[in-house]
């Protein structure tokens, strides 16, 4: 039973047991059928897919059936009290007022539904809690405003953004589907495998909720918590950020993509071929050392700018940011000053503040955002960075081996 | 404020007026240390703060009408959300029920005026500067505080200064409380008319009493959780900065341990409320007045006990997940003795529905609706799935609306004819409760299934399968606006007498206490010799 169940409960309390409501609130219904079920009314929790999950939902429905009972019991007696003991009816108050014995029945027995409720919940919570023995662990990290999964098992890891199109929320373009609720790389498990996720954040405090496996953690900055998850059935299972992180905290959903093992092996072998897992490691990546033009680093770093996650989130397609939150890039000193401050300040942040580190972009699209920023709106720096300078600048300021 | 005519002795010729000598105009009000005054005053701020918090509703309402990001960016969503939770809860609620222990207390008790007079003044005149720095910090650079009324860290140690001006408001409206609160305890102890004991003050008086100690419990914990935050803030201290050795967990636990008293805080002075205007209009004395009192204040204590169950999904040790839930479920037992008692003292007696009864049935019906929503999210499990999502949304506005706001319109609507001398018009408090119980529930009712089916709160825009509830929601909002617009019509209405019913010393022949021995419009000065109590 889920909560619209309350509802109906409520107005039958309030009908005092007119025979006829009950049919015409049937009618009712009926003539609301096509409307209805053309929508999404969704009403109950989303259909569980992990035990824990099942158990949450089998706990909130016992709960809110106990209190739909209790709350129709009681309000019976008041609607009756209201109908009966009226003063237009010509009912004359009684004077008594106190009855230890009753006092102490309704003192005393909900003490013990209480004790039943608590049974199955405690259960259920030492159940939830028993992060032991996983056959897999991801570390997730939370940012401003992306997630970050590091397969710590496999040796690689990946952000996962929004892809939801900016044209789809400002209302240019017709909203999908999953609107909101779809990034460019899932988290990617197999079936039936207890996942542990370690979660820790990299600036504010996030919360990692996947809803239809039972698993809401805070992500908290500098601290390391646990929380597990088993799929039953293979699926793509989706949520949101459920802490508020700042300005875009509504727009850094979470995907899970459950596969069955096959799947996920083929899968897990793809992507340690795409990050170079088992390579040597100064290879792990091919040096871009090519040299590009400032013509072609500016028109890929629009894309980066203005792509999904990217810049504009913050300092604004305007370069203005936001006063007094977000720093605005239109003038700004770091942006117009040599190039050494600028490669530094995007590869690790600023602790303390929103700008999160991005050395998990590529050295081009870090080249192209600084192109791109040093000659837009009133900025004319003269110098720019090659994508061999971030390289070299993530190696110690030496030309990495290899390239 | 004070352009709006509330002299009940300048109405009422024949009253002691030669006690009634005070400077006119804003000046009399700047330096009034009556406590009829400084209630009218607290309830006009009150209301004012409420119009200001309701807007902000409406414009969030008004964004999250349908999918997308129509009406506001992101960034000021989030200071509407914020500045919404703390103008409604420091500065709608909490001084609407201060209002009404200013004037009712000493009426109740028999008492000339609050103990410290003075004091009573300046505690009313901190509020509008601390009100000016809330709604002045939406047009400072980087706008108003938008880490959420919890002001959880690091956020709000990221956010510009329209948090330091959070702060110091926070700072100001605490001095505010604890003021009043010491006035409140100290005239309740000392100033009773000689006969009643503690044990016969009326319920209000009780439930203030105990509001009190709460307020002078919790304050200061707020005070030095967000004086820590400007310390981290500006002069590089890192109580809530882990890579200086602090924790930014640490201040959720400081916050709560004010943030859930501050719940009762609120709704202990409504079930107040409520415990004088049942027996009134049941013609029936209060049922169970002792285990009524034993129950306001073991709801107080445990209200310092169960504070981590905000917390669930923050990392608390299962040990501590287990004893929060189970300290919480236990606060179902006193609460249920009260919802109970008030049902047994409608029980046989003998019942008329005039406005304030209704508003007080109305409290009564959502007010349990949302104790039980809340005994649902006490349980871990089920509220690992249904924290900061809307089912917490709706669970907290049925408590705080349909539970405080009912409550404080009855009081208007129970003592108004008192203060104004004049009855308010009954049709149209009628049709005032009706569209607001209605377009309340259209607003809320829906949230339950927005939560449950996973939209989280503070979001801007969401997705698609939210789309229908959000639009019931918000059409809700909307009315249930409007019906607060017509309230003040009402109210300007009953203070014009445009009822053409002059109010008689006690005009509900139910109701029982020594406020309604005096004369309506309540004197300017009443009980300068303590009355005699039975």
């Amino acid at each position: 039973m889920d909560s619209v169940d309350t509802g109906k409960h409520n107005r039958r309390a309030q009908a005092s047991g007119k025979g006829t409501y009950a049919a015409r609130l049937v009618a009712l219904g009926s003539a609301l059928l096509p409307f209805v079920a053309s929508a999404d009314w969704k009403m109950n929790l989303q259909p569980p897919n992990s035990a824990v999950a099942q158990q949450m939902f089998d706990l909130h429905t016992l709960i809110t059936l106990i209190c739909v009972i209790i709350f129709v019991g009681v309000f019976g007696v008041m609607f009756y009290s209201l109908y009966a003991h009226r003063k237009s009816k010509g009912h004359k108050a009684a004077q008594f007022h106190e009855s230890a014995t009753v006092e102490a029945v309704w003192t005393i027995v909900p003490f013990f539904i209480l004790l039943a409720m608590a049974f199955p919940a405690t259960r259920a919570v030492l159940d939830m809690r028993d992060s032991s023995a996983p056959e897999m662990t991801v570390k997730i990290t939370g940012y401003q405003w992306k997630w970050g999964y590091d397969y710590l098992n496999d040796g690689f890891g990946f952000v996962s953004n929004l892809s939801t199109p900016l044209a789809q929320i400002k209302g240019g373009e017709k909203k999908g589907d999953n609107y909101l609720l779809e990034v460019d790389n899932p988290l990617v498990v197999p079936v039936g495998k207890k996942v542990r996720v370690l979660l820790t954040a990299n600036d504010v405090i996030h919360a990692w909720w996947v809803p239809a496996l039972g698993v809401k953690q805070d992500a908290v900055p500098g601290f390391i918590r646990d929380a597990w998850f088993r799929a039953d059935r293979p699926g793509i299972y989706r949520g949101n950020c459920a802490e508020l992180c700042g300005k875009e905290h509504g727009f850094m959903p979470i995907v899970v993509e459950v596969k069955t093992q096959a799947d996920y092996d083929k899968w897990l072998a793809a992507q340690k071929e795409k990050y170079g897992v088992g390579k040597a490691a100064a290879a792990a990546v091919a040096v871009d050392s090519k040299v590009y033009s400032r013509d072609e680093l500016v028109a890929h770093g629009k894309t980066v700018y203005e792509g999904a996650g990217g810049c504009q989130g913050c300092h604004q397609p305007t370069g203005k940011g936001v006063p007094g939150t977000f720093p605005a890039l239109d003038g700004s000193k770091v942006v117009n000053g040599a190039k050494e401050a600028q490669i530094a300040l995007l590869l690790n942040g600023k602790p303390g503040t929103a700008m999160a580190a991005f050395k998990h972009l590529t050295d081009k699209d870090l080249a192209g955002v600084m192109a791109y920023t040093r000659s837009s709106w009133s900025n004319k720096a003269p110098e720019f960075a090659q994508p061999l300078d971030f390289a070299k600048a993530r190696n110690g300021g030496q030309l990495p081996a290899g390239s | 404020m004070a352009s709006i005519p509330h002299d009940p002795a300048h109405h009422n010729p024949g009253h002691d007026e030669h006690h009634d000598h005070h400077p006119t105009g804003i000046s009399r009000f700047l330096t009034t240390t009556n406590h009829k005054d400084i209630g009218s005053m607290y309830l006009w701020f009150s209301f004012a703060m409420f119009i200001s918090g309701g807007i902000m509703a409406l414009l969030i309402r008004a964004e999250l009408f349908e999918p997308g990001l129509q009406v506001v960016r992101p960034e000021l969503f989030n200071q509407l959300t914020t500045l919404h939770g703390i103008v409604m809860i420091f500065g709608a609620i909490m001084p609407a029920f201060v209002g009404f222990a200013n004037w009712m207390l000493p009426l109740q008790l028999g008492a000339p005026d609050m103990a410290f007079a003075r004091m009573n003044n300046w505690s009313f005149w901190l509020l509008p500067p601390a009100a000016i720095l809330l709604i002045g910090s939406f047009f400072v650079p980087g706008g108003a505080a938008a880490g959420g009324w919890t002001l959880y860290p690091p956020l709000s140690v990221q956010a510009g200064m329209g948090m330091d001006m959070m702060i110091f408001a926070v700072h100001i409206m605490g001095a505010s409380s604890i003021m009043g609160s010491i006035n409140i305890i100290t005239t309740i102890l000392n100033m009773r008319a000689p006969g009643m004991t503690m044990m016969k003050m009326p319920m209000f008086a009780w439930t203030w009493l105990i509001t009190a100690f709460l307020l002078i419990a919790t304050m200061p914990v707020l005070a030095g959780a967000v004086t820590m935050l400007l310390t981290d803030r500006h002069f590089g201290t890192t109580f809530f900065n882990a890579a200086g050795g602090g924790d930014p967990v640490m201040f959720q636990h400081i916050f709560w341990f004010f943030g859930h008293p501050e719940v009762y805080i609120i709704e202990l002075p409504a079930f107040g409320v409520v415990s004088q205007i049942i027996p009134a209009f049941s013609r029936k004395p209060l049922f169970g007045y002792a285990s009524m009192v034993y129950a306001t204040a073991s709801i107080a204590i445990l209200s310092f006990i169960v504070w981590a169950h905000h917390m669930y999904t923050t990392g608390l040790p299962v040990a501590g997940q287990l004893y929060f839930m189970f300290a919480t479920m236990l606060i179902a037992v006193p609460t249920g003795v009260k919802v109970f008692n008030w049902l047994a003292t409608m029980w046989r007696g003998s019942i008329t529905l005039e406005t304030p009864m209704l508003f007080c049935l109305g409290f009564l019906f959502l007010f349990t609706l949302g104790g039980f929503t809340g005994l649902v999210l006490s349980l871990t499990p089920v509220d690992i799935q249904l924290h900061d999502t809307y089912y917490v949304v709706a669970h907290f506005h049925y408590v705080m609306v349909a539970g405080a706001l009912f409550s404080a319109f009855a009081a208007v609507y129970y003592w108004g004819p008192k203060w104004t001398g004049w009855m308010y018009e009954e049709k149209l408090g009628k049709i005032h409760f009706w569209w607001s119980l209605i377009a309340f529930n259209i607003t809320f009712f829906p949230q339950h299934f927005l939560g449950l089916a996973g939209m989280p709160r503070r979001i801007p825009d969401y997705s698609m399968q939210f789309a229908e509830w959000n639009m019931v929601s918000s059409v809700g909002a909307f009315l249930f606006g409007t019906a607060q617009i017509f309230f003040i019509v009402i109210v300007i209405r009953m203070i014009a007498g445009k009822s053409g019913v002059r109010a008689a010393a006690k005009p509900w022949d139910g109701a029982e206490g020594l406020e309604w021995t005096v004369p309506s419009p309540a004197p300017y000065h009443t009980f300068e010799t303590p009355p005699a109590f039975k």
